[in-house]
């Protein structure tokens, strides 16, 4: 049976990487001691499945990952309480659920990210003029580095939707959705091909959608907020959602 | 209390690894500081990866936080980029627990672990906005204190700290606590700091440089003078005599980032009487306290449970030694939480078919590799090191490795010992190749690596009167293996940059006039200098020379016997003239036994400290007490002389009441 696991990164944990968050979830799982499948052969790992890596430094209250557990049986209600017990302060389990078998993985699934984005030192007006402007563009061209060579990209078809949430203490919060296939677009190429002097701030990734011909969904939603995530998260996740 | 988090973390996106300051690890406290709790902060000179698991760091800031009258927090050395950072915008050292700044501290307390570290140790002193020179401090500034082994030679750090800790730290900090409470409760007033320096001298384990006074004849040290009646002429290292009583850590930080060693550490012994005469630590380390077994089992499974770790290092200086090990890593390997797949490493100087058994025991799963420590290559150079393996142990070792399965073996050796020849040296090479036939016979793939480093001599060792070689002879004894492994495909070699054990060298034996030569390197720029990419050897010399040091005088004179050394007034506990002797019987290519299995010798530990060895097992284990088939005699009498008079008994089985 595969179990996914919906969780949040927030606060100073956001400074972890990719990786660190790997080991940090294999450590928890065999403290709740649930029984998790591990891999055949020389050196057995636990049989988990991570979405699209978060850049270091970014928050996120819609982080995803499948685990492969060695038999079947119900959820139980307190799980997600019990994994976020394990895990460090500021990594969360909002929702767990059973895999049907058979759902494709979360790198293929997954179509685009909604992201908020801090920019610093920015006012709101001209947040809203360069948001404008990126919105009736027919191109975002960006250059970026690729393996020692300059490489040339065209963003604007990855920007699906972008707006001005608001000031910020230190400037302007922008929301972005950026396409993840055939490559996930960074907030801070969105930030360069709006303006290359642009600062960016504290990210956070809100959302991951999965297309589908009937509209998007999210490939674990929270409709069971607030009951089965912990007191601190659900009040994040209110915020956002 | 001010938290310098919110200046801090707008920093982090722009730096390498930035979860190296941000603490959270599972076992970390919030500690509740106030005017009655003397607050320490442990900070390891090296960057967090290296620091974190250290296991004295660890245990201190346990022992520390259960005191009422204590909080600790901890800290690590920022890496250059952060560095920059912090200077430009005038943030200082901050502890990785609450980001309180090390100054608001009132003890400063480092864990020097190897002497490169040094110019870290005054780069983090300076970050804290404490003067490095102790001399210079007010009352406002926190009392720096530094422990660890390097601390056995002070005199090289002894301007930048005020106290030094010798020995186990366990119960010397509550000691050290009680009187700084006493000091802060009376408010710190002008003169207070003198006379709380004065007064910390008197507790034995530790030193206050300040207290004595170096005196020289020209270039010789003649000798280092207490400058009170009341300040001890030696300071005593501390010992632990049970580590039954201390079962620290424990709550093992877990960090959220990858660190060395990163994994459960259960010390299983502390001390060691194998006698390598190069071996600072085992020499300072004496005697063998062994954990009771029960403990281990205690502290490996619950740990594993608690912090979710799939391995376990049962760590001590040689922990294949450690009495009923077998049944300790069956019991690991077959507990049942972790689904079966716990790994266990265990260090060990064992070089035998015994080793290998409990090596297949543990490493069912991941054969990677196995590591042997010869440390030289000819059975002659091997007795003057007291290293006592016959070139079959090694072949049998080898033989039985590659035979279960691995294909790759690591060796490690030293060059530059004394009385080394070229054919000693050679010997290596000559090993190694035998190790690859071996091995081909199984597979064949079969490979060896071998580590090579130059020798630095320590202090309170037999070697600390040997001269150090010097870079170019290091260089061309690694060139002559170079050579001789060149068409060798199955072999491997590495080696250590001599011009590091150059400068370690400095550092090691160097006496309180070296230390105007580190804060040099370290105004320099020199910090990180552990690490290849920051090693500066030219700065060291110019250093030395801008100082008027002469570093052939330094590293590599060798010493006389009625040679005042610059740690004399620091005692391990050893006899001087018990070194001596065994120095000269190294000479002899003269062997020692082990004594906790043995009768005693007197090297002065047990006798001058009225403790003993806690041992369980009353034999050595298979294969003889230097875990290898030889007896002594083929390597040379036991000399009598160093059969001592007042021998001591070892604890067997009971623990000591
Ligand atoms: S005093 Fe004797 S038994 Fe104790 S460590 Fe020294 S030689 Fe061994």
């Amino acid at each position: 049976m595969r179990l996914r696991i919906r969780y949040a990164r927030l606060g100073k944990v956001r400074f972890t990487s990719h990786r660190d968050v790997a080991r940090i979830w294999e450590r928890a799982l065999r403290r709740t001691e649930l029984p998790v499948a591990y891999s055949a052969g020389f050196s057995p790992r636990p049989k988990l499945a991570f979405g699209l890596a978060l850049p270091t430094g970014a928050e996120s209250v819609a982080e995803y990952l499948d685990v492969e557990l060695a038999g079947a049986g119900p959820v139980p209600d307190e799980l997600p309480d019990r994994l976020s017990a394990a895990l460090p302060a500021g990594l969360d389990v909002l929702a767990v659920a059973p895999l049907e078998a058979g759902a494709d993985s979360l790198q293929h699934a997954v179509t685009s990210c909604t992201w908020t984005v801090e920019v610093l030192d920015l006012d709101a007006d001209r947040a809203e003029s360069l948001v404008a402007a990126a919105l009736a563009a027919g191109t975002l061209v960006v250059t970026r580095q690729r393996k020692g060579k300059a490489v040339t990209d065209d963003l604007r078809p990855a920007l699906l939707a972008l707006g001005v949430n608001g000031p910020t203490p230190a400037g302007v919060e922008l929301h972005a959705e950026l396409s993840t296939q055939p490559r996930g677009v960074r907030t801070s190429e969105l930030l360069a091909a709006l303006d290359p002097g642009l600062q960016e701030g504290l990210v956070r990734r809100t959302h991951q959608w999965i297309q589908r011909d009937d509209g998007r969904v999210e490939p674990l939603p929270l409709e069971r907020l607030p009951g089965t995530v912990g007191a601190h998260t659900s009040r994040v996740a209110e915020r956002v959602s | 209390m001010t938290s310098l988090w919110p200046r801090l973390e707008p920093l982090l996106p722009h730096v390498q690894k930035p979860a190296r300051y941000i603490g959270c690890e599972d076992g970390a406290v919030t500690p509740e500081h106030g005017p009655g709790k003397v607050a320490w902060l442990l900070v390891y000179p090296d960057t967090y990866e290296i620091g974190l698991p250290n296991q004295g760091l660890q245990i201190l800031y346990e022992i520390l936080n259960e005191r009422p009258d204590a909080v600790a927090e901890r800290s690590y050395a920022p890496w250059t980029d952060l560095e920059a950072k912090l200077r430009e915008r005038g943030i200082p050292l901050f502890s990785v627990d609450t980001h309180r700044a090390a100054g608001e501290f009132d003890v400063l307390a480092f864990n020097l672990s190897a002497e490169l570290v040094y110019t870290n140790l005054l780069n983090c002193i300076d970050l804290a906005g404490v003067p490095v020179r102790a001399a210079d401090r007010a009352p406002e500034h926190p009392i720096v204190v530094a422990g660890g082994h390097c601390t056995f030679n002070p005199e090289p750090v002894a301007d930048f700290i005020d106290a030094a800790v010798i020995g186990d730290g366990e119960e010397v900090v509550s000691e050290i606590t009680e009187r700084v409470r006493e000091w802060k409760a009376g408010g710190r007033t002008p003169g207070s700091r003198q006379r709380l320096l004065r007064d910390l001298a008197s507790v034995p384990g530790v030193y206050v440089p300040s207290m004595y006074e170096p005196v020289y004849d020209g270039e010789r040290l003649v000798a280092i003078e207490p400058r009170f009646p009341d300040v001890p002429e030696r300071v005593e290292k501390r010992t632990i005599a049970d580590l039954g009583d201390w079962p620290y850590p424990k709550r093992q930080l877990v960090p959220l980032t990858e660190v060395v060693h990163d994994r459960l550490n259960v010390e299983v012994f502390r001390g060691c009487t194998r006698g390598c005469r190069f071996c600072q630590a085992g020499m300072i380390t004496r005697p063998v306290r062994e954990r009771p077994a029960d403990q281990v089992r205690t502290m490996v499974l619950d740990g594993l449970r608690r912090t979710g770790y799939d391995e376990v290092s049962l760590t001590s200086l040689s922990s294949a030694d450690f009495s009923g090990i077998e049944g300790v890593v069956a019991d690991v390997v077959d507990q049942p939480a972790g689904c079966g797949n716990v790994s266990i490493s265990l260090p060990s100087l064992r070089v035998d078919a015994f080793t290998v058994g409990i090596a297949s025991q543990i490493q069912r799963a991941r054969r990677t590799g196995l590591t042997f420590a010869p440390e030289a290559g000819t059975w002659r150079m091997r007795q003057i090191i007291n290293k006592l393996i016959r070139e079959e142990d090694l072949y049998g070792a080898v033989e039985s490795a590659y035979s279960q399965g691995w294909r790759r073996v690591k060796l490690y050796f030293m060059t530059g010992l004394p009385s080394e020849t070229d054919q000693d040296t050679l010997g290596i090479a000559e090993l190694a190749r035998n190790v690859v036939a071996i091995g081909r016979r199984h597979n064949k793939h079969a490979s060896a690596t071998v580590s090579v480093g130059g020798f630095v001599p320590k202090p309170h060792t037999p070697f600390q009167w040997f001269g150090q070689n010097t870079a170019a002879e290091l260089h061309r004894k690694v060139g002559l293996l170079r050579d001789e492994l060149r068409r060798e495909r199955g072999v491997q070699l590495k080696w250590h940059d001599p011009k590091a054990s150059l400068a370690e060298g400095i550092a090691s034996r160097g006496d309180r006039r070296v230390g105007a030569a580190i804060e040099h390197v370290w105004r320099h720029g020199g910090t990180f200098q552990e690490w290849s990419e920051h090693f500066d050897l030219g700065l060291w010399e110019e250093a030395m020379a801008a100082n008027g040091l002469s570093i052939d005088w330094y590293v590599h004179r060798h010493r006389t016997e009625d040679e005042v050394l610059p740690w004399d007034h620091i005692s391990a506990g050893l006899h001087k003239d018990f070194l001596w002797q065994d120095w000269q019987d190294a000479l002899h290519e003269l062997g020692v036994e082990d004594c906790r299995w043995t009768p005693c010798y007197d090297c002065g530990v047990c006798t001058g400290y009225s403790i003993e060895h806690v041992v369980a097992s009353p034999v050595p284990p298979a294969g003889g007490s230097q875990g290898t088939g030889q007896d002594l005699a083929t390597g040379g009498e036991r000399p009598a002389h160093l059969l001592g008079t007042r021998a001591v008994p070892v604890t067997i089985g009971a623990r000591p009441a």
